[in-house]
């Protein structure tokens, strides 16, 4: 018979590798996946993983890691001081939403307007805006103790429709023909998220994640908020016992998640994107559920993590091009992974043991 | 001598890194009520799990009325007619008393002969209770009867009590006793747990005594002193502990009508406590789990706070200040429940070092936190309490029970506390441990602090307060002076028998 | 705008079928949820049973097969669940998390083939006299059989919750899992069934909308009902009939705002349609303060330690 038993101490070994092997379980689970589709397994596990990275037309794939990779990131991290808390913010994609539709609509404002101050508005735009929508599951859960979960994510669906009413309604371009959709933000210099280096991928947003995984890092490992932060998460009343004030970490970890996630969509909308319309977010807000758990919750590993599930979106993509693979296979993919993750997990917490049963 | 009812033979039980039971022997029979002694951690629990089938020895063999007892799980147990009460209630809050009972029995009644047979039985026992009761709503007394008429109810052979009267007042116990001792006059056999010897000299007619999972001896408790058989469990001789060259000063710390709602559904709500604490003193209070220790904590530590004027520490009113202003004016805790509570359990030492030690040992700059110092003070903590671990680095949960004791009391009475409070300080610590504790805080008082000690160890209160008082359902005492205080009394300041009225036996 | 468009008995009925396919998920979820387990995959479970469900109907011809393959579909997808939270012993709000995005991929990789296509038709009872009555027949006696058959499911778990002792057993198991344990309950088994039970019924929900309410199939049809369903359990206590009182609640809040849509109201049409989200919102705020009703182990991990 198995039995588990609880290790005295989570296995540090177990849990930087949990991660990698659930990587390697995935991909070959998802090879299994893709040969039921009638795909050559090997061949899609190498264009989902080898070609955007040294593949013949990486030169033109690579600088895309950045792109996707920086709102999982900034996604991510923001998740990531909420989950080590106990603070489940799984609204992000609507935070994301409504940050793209603040800081498209600072930009609007002042279209055609061209000045030095409206790229930094339009971040606190961004910013502000998922910081906003955060708020409302936040001050709900601080005010009446309503379970933050259900109302962040009942949010994403009213943003949602927000977001069609506003590429509909208010921000629709006036010159657009009645088409849905906003002026496009690459063609208005001011509020334009250029790269900052040709063909590099590199924006404004890229170094905000950097930036993010920075500020997280200290403030997890090298400050009292962060220390209180992972406190709440291990034992709540311990933490209260310390002095720690819920409400205040409840707001925090909300607040900076929604900050995070709205400066992501905006750096999207300004950049990338370049349109409010309709079908602007592309799940973002979710996948980076998925990039927090694999980079454990530590805002390295979730660098790490986000850019691996970047090359997921952008493998995914040159799957689809190249051999036909379904988009909704990758999906299926990245949800295998954080199934894996959760499973392998348990190596870290306890010990796996043969038991023979019986003897009297 | 007639058979035995139930035999057990070289039991032998091991964990990863303990040997819980080791070779244990002995046998108990019919109407005899049987005690199993040991301080905590001696095995004793282990060895009554395998007996009602909750854990399977690795070794060694069980006979029931001669024949071979394997249980592989509790449901045999209890169907070949052994019961047991458990130390944590295995009770359900949420639902009723018989819904509770009739959970434990395998061929329950219908729900209306039940609460009929509760009734009759709870009644011809002397232990009355109501069916159709909400068990969260019940106190400590009347919840170990749910689990008592429970095991009853079955007729058992074999009834097994897991330190049964740690919940009750003294008035209680000898309502306990009573029922007891019939039981055992019908033919019933008792195996009695405990590690406190009066109440085993004045119930059990035979005793076994484990010390680290093996059986060091037998005796006939009647005919044995308390301080044999303690020196049997321990296996050395305890010097008590040395209070003397006190000097009690001014009033530090004051309580004055302090009225608390409880913060959880089934807690206990303070009401009107008031204390004035001197320096240099003990403070002891005892009562019955669950009557407004956990509440009374919380609202000195600052978990719970109250109008500024209910709590005066030095003249200052503190009420409305939170738990790090607190330390900061030198009032410190340390909660009852170790893990969890007063130290989170997958942080290393290091890290619970800093969760009460960072304002008074200013391990912060600006809201950056030194680690360095921080490891520094968890380093001194461990070598002045004799704390057994590898290092700092360790996490909290991988400690014993008595070390991260030591570790919790050590962290704030290294904070030189100008009052400290604490709760359950030797609860569930072995005798080592728990004699060093008890020295630490006689030795503090000595040094000037105030301390007052939450406790429902009473023997431990009588040994190191000055002044003892008790709470009962949220209320607390006048305190008296420990010296020439009689049980009687104690018992009759933590409620008496609680009201719960003794049918006539 | 012409509100006299509005036929009430017509809106009564459709609050009815609207309501089902939340009441089938929440009902199921209660049911893990009594047992301690909180289960956030309601949607990824649903939205599998909708595929699942559509295309065996489509390839059978069979409604009824294509409910029963949509329980299994949920209930596949619940063992995943059962697995990871019970054996692996994963965070419960994670992994609920994770068959929610698994579901959402899953489904729209079986999907891919079925856009655009009708299923077989559900026929409607045909219920003699009572049917033919005038407004009431219409409302409560001419609708599919699925919809009794959910309504029975409430009747049926309020049954064992309250009368069985195997419902007693699985309240005790969500009350405290360390004391049901210490008296012999298998607390693992116990949950994965209820986990099992959920799975099936999030199934059937899920199959209800994309073969008798839309019926067609797209990708994401779900669009949150699942969670609604979760919010739901909220609402109702945990207690079956209220329950089926804030199914319809919300079925009629649905069905109002299509029919406001419908009629042109001067409001737009995305505001209408954030209505059921918002008062999803507004009802949790309202019923948050209450929270002495939810099972007292729910959410939290059980291991059987020595």
């Amino acid at each position: 018979m198995i039995v588990l038993e609880k290790r005295p101490q989570p296995s540090r070994a177990w849990a930087i590798a949990t991660p990698i092997l659930a990587v390697l379980a995935t991909m070959l689970f998802g090879g299994l996946l893709f040969a039921v589709l009638g795909k050559n397994p090997v061949e899609a596990i190498l264009t989902i993983f080898y070609d955007p990275l040294l593949g013949p037309h990486a030169g033109y794939y690579r600088p895309q890691l950045l792109v996707k990779g920086a709102p999982l990131v900034l996604i991510a991290i923001g998740l990531s001081l909420g989950f080590k808390a106990g603070i489940w913010n799984i609204g992000a994609e609507g935070q994301y939403i409504v940050g793209a539709i603040c800081g498209a609509g600072v930009a609007l404002a002042f279209y055609p307007l061209e000045a030095w101050y409206i790229f930094p508005l339009m971040v606190l735009g961004g910013a502000f805006g998922g910081w906003v929508w955060a708020m409302i599951p936040a001050l709900l859960k601080v005010r009446f103790g309503t379970n933050e979960i259900l109302v962040s994510l009942m949010l994403v669906y009213v943003a949602e429709q927000l977001l069609a009413s506003m590429s509909l309604g208010l921000l629709r371009n006036p010159q657009g023909l009645g088409f849905p959709g906003s002026r496009n933000l690459q063609q208005y210099e001011s509020a334009h998220n250029a790269e900052l280096f040709a063909n590099t991928g590199m924006h404004w947003g890229v170094v905000a994640a950097l930036l993010s995984v920075i500020f997280a890092y200290i403030l997890l490992n090298q400050h009292m908020r962060g220390f209180h932060i992972r406190l709440t998460g291990d034992a709540p009343r311990a933490a209260r016992f310390a002095g720690v004030r819920p409400a205040r970490l409840i707001l925090f970890c909300l607040g900076s998640g929604g900050a995070l996630a709205g400066l992501a969509g905006m750096f999207e909308v300004a950049g990338p994107s370049g349109v409010v319309s309709i079908d602007f977010n592309v799940g973002y807000g979710f996948t980076a559920i998925i990039v927090a758990f694999l980079g454990r919750l530590h805002p390295v590993g979730v660098l790490l993590a986000g850019a691996l599930l970047a090359l997921t979106y952008i493998g995914g993509e040159i799957a689809q091009s190249n051999l036909g693979l379904p988009a909704a296979a990758i999906q299926v993919f990245q949800g295998m992974l954080l199934f894996f993750l959760l499973a392998l997990d348990l190596l870290t917490n306890y010990r796996i043991r043969a038991r023979q049963t019986g003897v009297a | 001598m007639n058979a035995p009812l139930l035999s057990l033979q070289g039991i032998t039980k091991a964990y990863p890194g303990v040997v819980a039971n080791d070779d244990v022997s002995f046998d108990i029979h019919n109407g005899q009520i049987h005690a199993l002694l040991g301080e905590n951690g001696a095995g004793k629990s282990t060895l009554v799990k395998m007996v009602y089938g909750l854990v399977q020895p690795d070794q060694g063999q069980m006979l029931l009325n001669g024949q071979r007892y394997a249980p592989p799980e509790p449901r045999a147990a209890r169907t070949d007619g052994i019961a047991m009460v458990f130390q944590h209630f295995s009770l359900f809050e949420a639902l009723s008393v018989a819904e509770n009972i009739t959970l434990g029995m395998e061929n329950p009644p219908p729900m209306s002969d039940l609460a009929r047979r509760i009734h009759e039985v709870s009644t011809a026992y002397g232990l009355p209770l109501d069916p159709s009761r909400i068990v969260g709503d019940l106190s400590a007394g009347e919840r170990q009867r749910v689990e008592i008429i429970r095991c009853l109810l079955q007729d058992p052979a074999l009834l097994i009590m897991d330190e049964p009267t740690s919940v009750l007042t003294p008035q209680e116990v000898e309502i306990l006793f009573r029922t007891l001792r019939k039981l055992a006059a019908e033919g019933t056999a008792i195996l009695y747990i405990s590690h406190k010897l009066e109440e085993i000299r004045t119930l059990c007619d035979h005793a076994t005594v484990l010390r680290l999972g093996k059986v060091v001896g037998e005796c006939t408790p009647s005919e044995t002193t308390a301080r044999e058989m303690a020196e049997l469990m321990v296996g050395r001789e305890f010097g008590s502990p040395l209070g003397a060259g006190r000097t009690v000063g001014d009033v530090v710390l004051g309580i004055d009508g302090l009225s608390v709602r409880s913060p959880s559904a089934f807690g206990t709500s303070l009401k009107n406590v008031s204390l004035a604490l001197c320096k240099g003193e003990i403070v002891g209070i005892g009562g019955v789990a669950g009557n407004g220790q956990d509440e009374l904590l919380a609202a000195l530590s600052g978990e719970i706070l109250t109008p500024p004027d209910a709590i005066e520490l030095l003249g200052q009113p503190i009420g409305h200040l939170r738990p790090g202003e607190r330390r900061h004016l030198g009032l410190l805790s340390a909660p009852e429940e170790r893990l969890g509570h007063a130290a989170a359990p997958d942080m290393t030492l290091t890290e619970n070092a800093m969760l009460t030690g960072s304002v008074r040992e200013g391990l912060t700059t600006a809201g950056f936190l030194k680690w360095r110092a921080a490891e520094g003070f968890a380093r001194r903590i461990i070598e002045a309490f004799d704390v057994r671990t590898p290092g700092p680095d360790t996490v909290a949960r991988a400690l014993s029970g008595g070390n991260l004791q030591k570790f919790v009391i050590g962290r704030e009475i290294l904070q030189r506390p100008v009052v400290l409070v604490v709760n359950q300080p030797t609860w569930g610590v072995d005798a080592a441990a728990a004699a060093a504790i008890r020295q630490a805080l006689l030795d503090l008082a000595a040094q000037g602090a105030a301390v007052i000690c939450i406790s429902q160890d009473l023997d431990e209160l009588i040994e190191i307060s000055d002044r003892f008082a008790a709470l009962n359902e949220g209320r607390l005492s006048e305190p008296r002076d420990t010296a020439g205080l009689e049980i009687e009394e104690i018992g009759l300041m933590m409620g008496g028998a609680h009201g719960m009225e003794v049918a006539h036996v | 705008m012409d509100l006299s468009a509005i036929n009430p008995a017509l809106l009564l009925a459709s609050l009815m079928v609207a309501a089902t396919p939340i009441l089938l998920a929440a009902i199921g979820e209660l049911v893990a949820e009594r047992s301690g387990v909180l289960n956030l995959g309601v949607e990824g479970m649903m939205i599998t049973g909708a595929i699942c469900g559509f295309a065996i109907a489509v390839e059978t011809g069979s409604p009824w097969l294509g409910f029963a393959g949509a329980a299994a579909g949920g209930a596949v997808l619940a063992l995943l669940f059962a697995l990871l939270t019970q054996v692996a012993l994963a965070n419960q709000v994670a992994s609920g998390l994770a068959l929610t995005l698994f579901g959402l991929g899953l489904s729209a990789l079986i999907g891919q083939g079925y856009v655009g296509i009708k299923p077989p038709k559900f026929a409607r009872l045909d219920i003699p006299v009572l049917g033919d009555l005038p407004v009431v027949g219409r409302v409560l006696f001419g609708h599919d059989p699925m919809l009794y058959i959910a309504i029975a499911l409430v009747a049926g778990v309020w049954i064992l919750l309250r009368f069985s002792r195997a419902g007693l057993i699985l309240r005790a198991v969500g009350e405290n899992h360390d004391a049901a344990h210490a008296l012999g309950y298998k607390v693992v088994r116990i949950r994965i069934l209820a986990i099992l039970f959920g799975g099936a019924c999030a199934g059937l929900g899920g199959a209800y909308i994309s073969l008798v309410r839309v019926p067609q199939w797209t990708e994401g049809m779900t669009a949150g009902v699942g969670w609604i369903a979760l919010a739901l359990v909220v609402f109702g206590s945990w207690k079956p009939w209220r329950v089926l009182l804030g199914a319809w609640l919300f079925g009629g809040i649905t069905v109002l705002q299509l029919n406001l849509q419908a009629a042109g109201v001067a409001i737009p049409v995305e505001y209408l349609a954030m209505s059921p989200y918002l008062v999803t919102i507004l009802v949790l705020v309202i019923l948050s303060a209450d929270k002495s009703r939810a099972p007292a182990s729910l959410g939290k991990i059980f291991h059987a330690s020595q």
